[in-house]
């Protein structure tokens, strides 16, 4: 056992943050264990549930919106295998988002009672929604085999986009983790937010409906940096057919970058007060 | 070696109390100032926010060396446990510097983020790795922690079915079995059976003998003494006593105890009492000798208790037990129970000399009908303190013993000289 000096003092960032971090990665694998184990308990069907929901969503929006609002699907590319694209992603990233979100929240027993670098409880809260979403891409697999369609090369980068969805989650997450430690109103704010992103992301129809529209608010829609990563996952899976624009994926990677940074920034700053305002 | 040295440190709190209503929400955050979010909280009033200042420490400084056993005493609200979370790295202090050399485990709750859905199993994995144990460390201490638990039998059984003691058990079983060398412990022997208490006491001594640090909060004062070579005394969030801890428990309690051998109420109207009897006077009488202004161990004392009786006629027997500070009976005696027609009515008991030891004390008087019938109780009648006397003695560590009699115990030679070569 090695004796190592520590001192405590106020606003004074841990030196080691970063080591004691990756010295608590057990501690991490066991939250994240603690949680998906529980997630299930006391359940008759148990991880079932994981398939049942983003099954029965693609059910339903397929007759609603391709049978009848009508929507069409990007060319060559059966409608229900692109929503069930859509759905994966954005649920991951939805799911996760506000997993992270209510990460220290839930935590609270824990922020009150013990020390351990404090972006262990979001980063730990990922491993639900990341099993979730495993669950429902090989469901898309079972469904495109169903189709008989055959992704091509485009499959290679699907890693670098769920890694995107991933850090996406943690850019916003993240903030309002640390918000939601002082104002409830956040809980409250989340499935609203989840809700309108819904409607703005490219789920339910595709981003080339919006790129052909002549009207004032098509330019702002690639704003929404999940618009890339969407459309990109999805090209990803259905290869070229599907509508991607490289140019929507520069503004999510930046948007991301930035927001990480500062999400970051702002939880490292607030961590040493959680356990006053808890 | 010093391994924990604490400079100065104040812990402040802001209390905020509203001027308008409503609770504090984003909209009196977004009123008040987005970049506050960033910085500290701000001290100032502004927005619709009342800003109080309440230090929990104030300049606390002191310095533990490796192998002391600190107990830490205090009222509620003293501060103790805001100074455990800061040497705990949970909360941070608003100035001032800890130095701490050693891995540190901190237990200020038995069965830390137990949660209730998992088995006892996994919740020693879950608990254990929260206070720092690895995960080869589990595993290695797995039986040893199941058996000083004795859950065997509930071990894949979720806690949440778990009975209070058992949950509590394998909460403290895991703590004792962390290998730290500095031990922080919060109140967590007030809980479980006394049985268990004592096991876990022990084990607690057994940890600090091989060399451990150990800081313990606790209000049980007898385990402080038991366990404890160094004491810190804190009130109102400032460090007032720091040396050994009998000399600052006894302190301490002297504080506590407000000296008063009499009183007296004039008429039955204002006496505390209820319809059927009432206190008139509470005394305690010592013998003092020539000189002598303080009570010890050598005087004689008599306690008078004088009541109205407002009943007709009633078998009345009064019975009186006497309470170390830290609440525990010392002994307890009664009177005959007789008949007394209404009037004022005086009972006495003598506590003869060199029977108690050193220490504060408390009186209470129970007037009970029909031997079985309790129709008042004077509770904490009279608080008083008995002073260390010793002759001939070159020792000058705390006597031991609730008791200090003199017992006759003699010695004598047998034979002069030792038959061994």
């Amino acid at each position: 056992m090695k004796s190592e000096e520590v001192l405590i003092q106020s606003g004074r960032a841990e030196r080691h943050y970063w080591r004691d971090l990756w010295r608590n990665r057990e501690l991490l694998y066991i939250l994240s264990m603690r949680d998906v184990s529980v997630r299930y308990k006391q359940t008759a069907l148990g991880t079932a549930w994981g398939l049942i929901r983003p099954l029965t969503t693609m059910l339903i929006m397929v007759f609603v919106f391709s049978k009848i609002a009508k929507l069409p699907a990007d060319p060559g590319v059966p409608y229900p295998l692109m929503v069930l694209a859509g759905i994966t992603v954005w649920t991951f990233f939805s799911t996760s988002f506000t997993q992270i979100s209510n990460s220290v929240t839930l935590n609270s027993n824990l922020v009150t009672k013990v020390y351990f670098p404090r972006l262990i409880m979001p980063m730990s809260s990922i491993a639900v929604s990341f099993i979730d979403f495993l669950v429902s891409l090989g469901l898309y697999i079972v469904i495109a085999i169903w189709y008989k369609f055959v992704p091509d090369w485009h499959i290679l980068l699907l890693p670098a986009f769920i890694l995107l969805a991933l850090l996406a989650s943690f850019a916003f997450g993240l903030f309002f983790a640390v918000i939601n430690v002082r104002f409830r109103d956040i809980a409250q704010l989340i499935p609203f937010i989840v809700q309108i992103g819904f409607y703005i992301c490219p789920i339910a129809y595709s981003s080339r409906l919006v790129a052909d529209s002549q009207d004032w608010w098509a330019p702002i829609y690639w704003y929404n940096p999940m618009v890339g990563i969407i459309d990109g996952f999805r090209w990803a899976l259905l290869g070229e057919q599907a509508y991607f624009n490289p140019q929507s994926l520069i503004t999510s990677i930046i948007t991301i970058v930035l927001f990480l940074s500062f999400s970051l920034t702002f939880f490292r700053k607030r961590e040493n007060t959680f356990v006053d305002d808890i | 070696m010093s391994v924990i040295t604490v400079d100065n440190i104040s812990k402040r709190y802001i209390i905020d109390h509203k001027k308008g209503k409503g609770g504090t929400t984003l909209r009196d955050m977004l009123a008040e100032n987005v970049k506050s979010l960033f910085g500290r909280k701000k001290d100032t009033a502004d927005g619709g926010l009342e800003h109080e200042e309440f230090w929990a420490l104030q300049d606390v400084s002191f310095s533990i060396n490796q192998g002391d056993r600190v107990g830490i005493v205090g009222h509620n609200g003293a501060g103790k446990s805001t100074l455990l979370k800061i040497l705990s790295k949970i909360i941070e202090p608003t100035s001032g510097s800890v130095r701490i050399k050693g891995r540190v485990a901190s237990l200020l709750e038995v069965g830390t983020g137990f949660h209730p859905e998992l088995t006892g199993r996994e919740n020693i994995f879950l608990n254990g790795s929260l206070l720092g144990m690895s995960r080869s460390e589990i595993k290695k201490q797995f039986d040893a922690i199941v058996d000083f638990a004795g859950v065997e039998k509930f071990l894949d059984t979720p806690v949440k079915r778990y009975s209070s003691g058992m949950y509590v058990r394998l909460g403290f079983a895991i703590s004792a079995h962390l290998d730290p060398e500095i031990m922080i412990v919060d109140e967590v022997l007030a809980v479980g059976d006394a049985e268990f208490q004592k096991k876990s006491l022990g084990k607690m001594r057994d940890n600090s003998a091989s060399g451990r640090t150990i800081l313990f909060v606790s209000h049980n004062l007898t385990a402080v003494q038991a366990l404890c070579n160094k004491a810190l005394y804190f009130e109102k969030g400032r460090l007032l006593e720091d040396g050994e801890t009998n000399q600052v428990i006894g302190n301490y309690l002297s504080k506590v105890s407000k000296t008063k051998l009499v009183r007296q109420w004039e008429t039955p109207e204002e006496a505390p009492g209820n319809d059927k009897v009432r206190i008139r006077r509470i005394e305690l009488i010592p013998e003092m000798r020539e000189g002598q202004t303080h009570i010890d161990v050598r005087t004689p004392m008599r306690l008078r208790f004088e009541f109205w009786n407002l009943m007709e006629q009633a078998n009345l027997n009064l019975s009186l037990h006497l309470n170390s500070l830290t609440g525990e009976c010392i002994f307890n005696v009664g009177t005959q129970s007789k008949s007394y027609s209404k009037g004022l009515l005086a009972g006495e008991c003598e506590i003869p000399g060199y029977f108690l030891n050193d220490g504060s004390y408390t009186i209470s008087v129970m007037i009970v009908k029909d031997t079985v019938t309790p129709l008042f109780n004077m509770e904490e009648g009279i608080t008083f303190d008995i002073e260390d006397y010793r002759e001939g003695i070159a020792w000058y560590g705390k006597w031991p013993g609730y008791v200090r009699p003199q017992f006759p115990f003699v010695m004598q030679t047998l034979e002069q000289g030792v038959p061994i070569k």
